[in-house]
């Protein structure tokens, strides 16, 4: 049968007698239950039997039965030497159940739990997986001490693992192992460390989580993956998300400087970045400005703000929090409509939501102003929501919105929720002492209230009028007069209590009420609270300083009462009092100055937000909401002073040469940027540098072979956006990840040339490319890619190999391991900036410089091969009939010998002329240049015409914008070129080669990799 | 991070219990017991809860609590994300998160938890991923599997797993592709006593239920994507494209998901479809009061506005309602003191209406604020912000689909201050 019907026979006690026994006994220690006894070890024998059966359906029952006893928090232990048999067995289904028993209760019964053990061992050697996985779950879940070194070996071999999925679990199984002997702590170290290098996206959260556990404190081992785990970010799953934002906040804490404040420390410590030319300009630019963002910086919060698009409420509430801790604070003001729309999710996050905003809303107002409505008390709100509802309103009113909010607040003051019209209350009250101009319309409004048929309402306005009133030197003789009045039938203690103390404060002022209320509170003293005892006594003792003649004798009986009052506290002050203002021949000095004592100018309570002091804690935490510091819990540490080498973050030379592109250079080039695939607009933005690509590039370096390098890295260049990589697990293992990240490029690029033709293609080379698991394939591969694909790399990679085919001599460095190139980041990124020592205008300058004393090393050849793959500039789809198309002639350009020389096709598919075609609007990055084509008078129906155009692109891969324009219409289209376009065949001698590589130590370590590509 | 998760049902007893860590005694559970009857009313209970050794943090779903027990410091909404998340995958599984369909479905539950959470670290909560991990019951398939002896459990890594996209599954065949889409849009209003609107905005929701073999590529675009002001994406949504295009282009999860959500400017003016004339009046020293409401459509657009129902809650002193109705029909509990009017739909010819006297307890001061109105309405084939969608294109796979949406517009938290 099938286990819904066991378990739940169990569940409603209607199953069998049996059954029934073992219920009542299983609970209790098998020895005290005498009169059960019998039943409870026929039942254990019965399950026993059952696990020991031959069948599997009834070992299966049995383990459904067991889990359900573990569910309930019923006690199954006895069983352990029976289950732990069936942890070998073939089914899956009761293996997976067998493990869940073991973890529940191996701890207790360690010895049986070892004959486990091997089972595991075997297990993590499996061809499956998923099963290598869940054992090593299993086995580190097993919290047996003596296995520790066994765990500590399956952690390492399996953080080598290729597959990212059991190197995820091996990253969880670290915490597990730490948390059951801390010893091993340095180990463990040291496999986070590797972990950390990780490039997969799986691993990247849980890893980070481990290191958050066991040593949170070795940021060290955070910089060289720092800007990997920021260009990772958006594809790590969104748990993993939270985790390492988290992390990487406090890691920006205490590696770089502050930018809420000017200052330009960092100048110098930023040159090293720029070394080419072209950077130069973009220094200077800098310069301008007071105060520069480390680069490192300015990724970290770029590439985080995507994910306040999340569905996620912990994510948006991370990058919220990053947001206000360490970005500048003119741009946290993005966080708020993100945060403001999780006020529309369950109670719970509202809650934790609004209580971070309360705390952000007390330090920039600005932020939530805009939203002040969307927090707005509905009835239907529970009661502490509505509290912090009130709270974030109270900090956000100022002059201009107080009338509003005053009005919305008469409403609240109504509520049939008397503890929050209570609040409200408060919440007026300090309304009325932030905003000097209302503080009367307030005190007015507030006295209104003392009129009201509730009492809880009327006390709070009390308390809050005291406080007001004594915020106020001015004098408010009717309103004490009126609270006078209503000692008589308010009851709450802290009300009359109030009530008093105002009066003994200003009894000068309501000289004939005052000794009244004495005497009326001299008659129920006995029977007052605590509280308002002791303002009976203070009152007692004012009005005798100022009127002794009425009060003498009225005090002294109240100071009688208090002498023999049942609280300590009262005797205590009595005496005091006593002692104080009473002349008699012992009291000293201080009673000349009693009446100085008593009658004081008393400062006036700040009236403050209770979350007024959260604000040391790091939003978005359990102890920001708890308001204690929770066990665990990581400072936030200062901003440093001088911001420490941002080199460590370097992860390998190439960096050197990067260019760090400001922000709003960036975003301005993502938004002109249609047409690419949304790989290489990631790559973009998320820092037009080598960087994010030569991190992923390695990825597949790890994993591909040897051969196909220059390849796969470019493919994985694409890894950083491509949630394109759909078929890539489907259609192949991880073996297959390099293919995969090919499909998912051609299908990037399909999608977003909307157009179904290369759709098609993209589709060809997607099966070509599946099939191709082995490392022979590589070449042939990249091969066919050029031509149905064209994509910019995989050219560059061809034109390289022609070069070396046609040249033959140059050099194969030896030194140039494989391994390193696991870290290394080859050229074929497209963005690497300054490209290897080829393209036209470096070429210039090394003339210029006059490197070489041989008179001419590099002299230009022709291409041998020039694709004829055409890359859409504008779809007939979009250009209303007019298609254009662009390619690179690999010709050197007659405009200018810096400019790139492009072809572009026209075709006209419409029925009608198309007249005036233009170039028009252009944006082009600052240094880029462009020559256009002459406008075209007109185009005849199908017909096509080809037409040159030159851009100097500054050596970089920057996208050129630009508008073609018609008669009638304007289309934008970009352009942005592939870096093997950039480059210009030469030949070049091998002594020369390894001439100018001696030169230009920079460009030297550049071409390493390069040269590896030749290697293939 | 996640220490042990207890489901608590509303009577306080604890029906099951997971520890993915060392097993932490029922006995915590007291401090949330304590809790909860100091907050007398369920949604008051804290979310987060301290104690000497551990920390709390509960959500309340369908009348369960889901506790979890926490030892170390850990973003809180992390846990209650995550406890959602394991709510939700109940609802998905056995149609319904009760107490009595997880008692029933015990070990699946254990099987879900146990993959979902690995040392207290979210490893699957994927629904795709978890449903090719662990099957959902159907009548069906536990017949089919007593029989063949095979099970409910996956033996092989789902592949969403390991691809960049875990949240479709793979292997996806359907004979009727279909793509289907609900634009939902929920009005959140404020309305005073006047009738003039304090606040109001529209916060809306697409829902797909994508029924498409292999691997579509879908790209959805609208007439006006600019309506729409804040956004959030389900992860399958390429940001990059939404930034530059306003185009939301996507490999879709395979069932049912919610693609975005969204929120409309709060600068566009919200169209208020119904309004309310009201009079309620509590009268001084006596035990009576009058009530008088009448709802009317306004800015509909032509369109029937039909569900209505009003929820009144009533001030505490109230012992009895005796109305008529023009329409619908409606009840008063006397206990919750929940007075509910189901109107259905609005005819303009004939407005619908309820009025009639309130019993007060006797001696009990008049409250002093009329109770709020709450309002649920919808209005089929209308989204009220006017978003529309312009196309949906496939790529990537060959056939046809069909295609459909489906525009709905109700009422959010819409309220009316009387």
């Amino acid at each position: 049968m099938s286990s819904n019907s066991f378990s739940y026979n169990e569940q409603s006690g209607g199953g069998e007698a049996t059954e029934l026994g073992q219920e009542a006994t299983s609970t209790i220690s098998p020895s005290g239950a005498f009169g059960l006894f019998s039943s409870d070890l026929k039942k254990n024998e019965d399950l026993k039997q059952m696990l020991e059966s031959n069948k599997d359906s009834a070992k299966l029952d049995a383990m459904k039965r067991i889990v359900g006893m573990i569910a309930k928090g019923k006690n199954a232990s006895e069983l352990f030497p029976a289950v732990v048999k069936n942890v070998a067995s073939k089914n899956i289904e009761i293996k997976k159940l067998v493990y869940v028993y073991l973890v529940r209760y191996a701890e207790e019964q360690q010895d049986l739990a070892l004959l486990s053990i091997s089972t595991f061992q075997r297990a993590l050697k499996d061809p499956n997986q998923l099963i290598r996985a869940s054992a090593l779950r299993v086995l580190s879940s097993i919290r047996v001490p003596i296995i520790v070194p066994i765990m500590m070996l399956a952690i390492k071999e399996a953080s080598a693992d290729l597959s990212p999925y059991v190197r995820k679990n091996a990253a969880h199984a670290i915490q597990k192992l730490y948390s059951l002997d801390p010893e091993q702590k340095e180990m463990l170290i040291e496999v986070i460390e590797k972990l950390l290098k990780d490039k997969s996206t799986l691993v990247a959260g849980s890893v980070v989580m481990a290191f958050e556990e066991v040593c949170p404190d070795r940021i060290d081992l955070i910089h060289k993956n720092y800007r990997k785990l920021c260009n990772l970010l958006v594809d790590v799953e969104e748990w993993g998300q939270v985790v390492i934002i988290h992390m990487l906040t406090r890691y920006a804490r205490t590696q770089f400087v502050s930018p809420w404040k000017e200052g330009d420390e960092l100048e110098d410590n930023e040159k090293n970045f720029y070394e080419s030319d072209d950077d130069q300009k973009e220094k200077t630019d800098k310069r301008k400005k007071p105060y520069t963002m480390d680069p490192d910086h300015r990724l970290l919060i770029r590439n985080t703000k995507p994910l306040l698009q999340s569905r996620n409420a912990a994510v948006v509430m991370a990058v919220a929090q990053l947001y206000w801790h360490i970005s500048p604070k003119s741009e946290a003001g993005i966080i708020s409509k993100s945060l403001v729309r999780l006020l529309r999710s369950n109670r719970e996050v509202q809650y934790i939501v609004l209580q971070n905003i309360a705390t952000m809303s007390i330090q920039r107002k600005g932020m939530f102003e805009p939203y002040l409505k969307s927090f707005y008390v509905r009835s239907t709100d529970p009661t502490m929501i509505k509290t912090l509802k009130l709270e974030i309103l109270t900090n956000l009113a100022n002059e201009a919105n107080i009338s509003t909010l005053l009005r919305e607040f008469q409403t609240y003051v109504k509520s049939q929720d008397k503890q929050f019209a209570a609040a409200t209350i408060q919440t007026i009250g300090r309304c009325a002492t932030n905003i000097v101009e209302v503080t009367d319309t307030c005190l007015n409004g507030l006295v209104c209230l003392l009129s009201n048929r509730d009492e809880i309402v009327v006390a709070e306005s009390v308390v809050v009028i005291k406080k007001l009133l004594q915020m106020q030197p001015v004098q408010h003789g009717e309103i004490i007069k009126h609270m006078a009045k209503l000692l008589d039938s308010i009851t709450v203690p802290v009300a009359r209590a109030s009530i008093l103390w105002l009066i003994g404060e200003n009894c000068e002022r309501v000289p004939k009420i005052a000794p009244d209320v004495l005497r009326k509170m001299a008659k129920s003293f006995t029977s007052e609270d605590d509280l308002v005892k002791l303002q009976i006594l203070n009152l007692g003792a004012k009005l005798y300083l100022t009127n002794s003649k009425q009060t003498k004798l009225l005090t002294q009986y109240i100071l009688n009462l208090g002498k023999y009052d049942q609280n300590y506290d009262i005797r205590d002050r009595t005496r005091f009092i006593r002692q104080l203002i009473v002349p008699n021949e012992k009291s000293g000095a201080l009673s000349k100055y009693a009446k100085k004592i008593f009658l004081a100018q008393k400062p006036a309570p700040l009236l403050e937000s209770p979350f007024k002091d959260r604000d040391h804690f790091q939003l978005g935490t359990l102890s920001h909401t708890l308001n204690i510091k929770a066990t665990g819990y990581l400072e936030l540490s200062n901003w440093p002073e001088v911001a420490p080498d941002p080199s460590v973050r370097n992860v390998e030379v190439i960096e050197l040469a990067k260019e760090w592109t400001p922000a709003g250079k960036a975003k301005q080039e993502n938004s002109a940027k249609k047409f690419y695939s949304e790989s290489e607009e990631e790559e973009d933005s998320s820092d037009s540098s080598s960087d994010s690509e030569s991190e992923s590039g390695s990825e597949s370096g790890e994993q591909g072979e040897s051969g196909e390098e220059g390849d796969s890295n470019e493919d994985s260049s694409e890894d950083s956006s491509s949630e394109q990589d759909s078929e890539s697990g489907r259609e192949s293992g991880l073996e297959n990840k390099r293919t995969a990240k090919r499909n998912s490029k051609a299908k990037g690029k399909s999608d977003s040339e909307d157009g179904e033709k290369e759709n098609e293609k993209s589709k060809t080379s997607d099966s070509s490319n599946a099939e191709s698991s082995s490392i022979e394939d590589s070449s042939s591969d990249s091969e066919s890619e050029s031509e149905s694909e064209s994509e910019s790399e995989s050219r560059k990679v061809t034109q390289e190999k022609e070069k070396k085919t046609k040249q033959g001599r140059i050099p194969l460095t030896k030194d140039v391991s494989l391994l390193d190139l696991d870290d290394f980041n080859p050229v074929s990124t497209p963005v690497a900036l300054p490209t290897p020592a080829l393209s036209p205008s470096l070429m210039a300058d090394l003339e210029g410089l006059n490197l070489s004393t041989s008179s001419s090393v590099i002299s230009v050849s022709t291409p041998v091969f020039v694709p004829t793959k055409t890359h859409v500039l504008l779809h007939r789809m979009s250009g209303k009939g007019l298609a254009a198309h662009y390619f690179f002639p690999r010709q050197p350009c007659i405009f200018g010998d810096k400019m790139v020389s492009i072809q572009i096709t026209l075709n006209n598919t419409t029925d009608q002329k198309i007249e005036n075609i233009h170039i028009g609007e252009k944006k082009l990055p600052i240094g880029l240049k462009m020559h256009v084509f002459n406008p075209i008078d007109s185009l005849e129906p199908e017909g096509s015409i080809t037409v040159s155009m030159g851009i100097d692109f500054c050596d970089s891969t920057q996208t050129a914008s630009f508008q073609l324009c018609t008669k009638d219409d304007c289309f934008s289209v970009n352009i942005q070129p592939p870096v093997g376009e950039l480059l210009l065949p030469v030949a070049m001698s091998e002594k020369d080669f390894k001439k100018e590589q001696a030169c230009l130590s920079a460009l030297h370590l550049l071409s390493k990799p390069r040269n590896a590509n030749r290697n293939e | 991070m996640i220490h042990s998760l207890f489901l608590i049902n509303c009577s306080g007893d604890i029906f099951l219990e997971k520890h993915w860590k060392s097993v932490v005694s029922q006995s915590v559970c007291d401090y949330f017991f304590e809790a909860q009857e100091k907050a007398a009313d369920v949604e008051n209970v804290p979310p987060v809860i301290s104690t000497p050794h551990h920390y709390l943090i509960s959500i309340y779903r369908d009348k369960l609590f889901f506790v979890s027990v926490i030892q170390t410091e850990v973003p809180p909404l992390f846990v209650i994300e995550f406890l959602h998340r394991v709510a939700d995958t109940f609802q998905d599984y056995f149609g319904e998160c009760s107490e009595a369909a997880i008692k029933d479905n015990v070990v699946i539950v254990y099987e879900l938890l146990e993959e979902m959470l690995d040392n207290g670290f979210p490893l699957a909560t994927e629904s795709n991923i978890l449903k090719e991990l662990i099957k959902p019951p159907t009548i069906l398939r536990s017949v089919v599997n007593s029989i063949t002896g095979s099970s409910n459990v996956g033996d092989t890594l789902p592949t969403g797993q390991l691809s960049n996209i875990p949240w479709r599954r793979a292997g996806v065949k359907y004979t009727n592709n279909e793509a289907y889409f609900d634009v939902v849009e929920e009005i959140d209003a404020i309305i005073d006593k006047s009738g003039s609107t304090v606040f109001a905005e529209i916060q809306g929701v697409i829902d797909a239920c994508i029924k498409l073999s292999g691997m579509p590529d879908l790209s959805l675009s609208f007439m006006n994507p600019r309506l729409l002001d804040d956004v959030s994406f389900h992860p399958c949504i390429r940001f990059k494209r939404w930034e530059s295009e306003r185009i939301l282009s996507f490999i879709p999860p395979d069932g049912n998901f919610r693609l975005i959500s969204y929120r409309v400017s709060s600068q566009n003016l919200v169209a208020i479809p119904v309004y309310v004339k009201h009079s309620i009046s509590f009268k001084e020293n006596s035990s009576c009061g009058r009530f008088d409401i009448t709802i009317g459509p306004k800015q509909n657009m032509g369109k029937t506005i039909e569900g209505i129902t009003v929820t009144v809650h009533m001030p505490k002193v109230v012992l009895n309602m005796n109305l008529t109705t023009t329409q619908g029909s409606y009840t008063f509990d006397p206990v919750t003191k929940v007075l509910t009017w189901d109107v259905g739909k609005i005819t303009p010819q004939k407005l619908p209406s309820l009025k009639g006297l309130v019993n007060l307890q006797s001696g009990a001061p008049k409250p002093e604020e009329n109770p709020s109105l709450n309002i649920q309405f919808k209005i089929q084939q209308l989204a009220i912000s006017g978003l529309k969608v312009n196309r949906l294109d496939m790529y990537g796979e060959k056939y046809k689909p069909f295609k459909g949406v489906k525009y709905v517009t109700k009422a959010g938290k819409f309220q009316v201050r009387t």
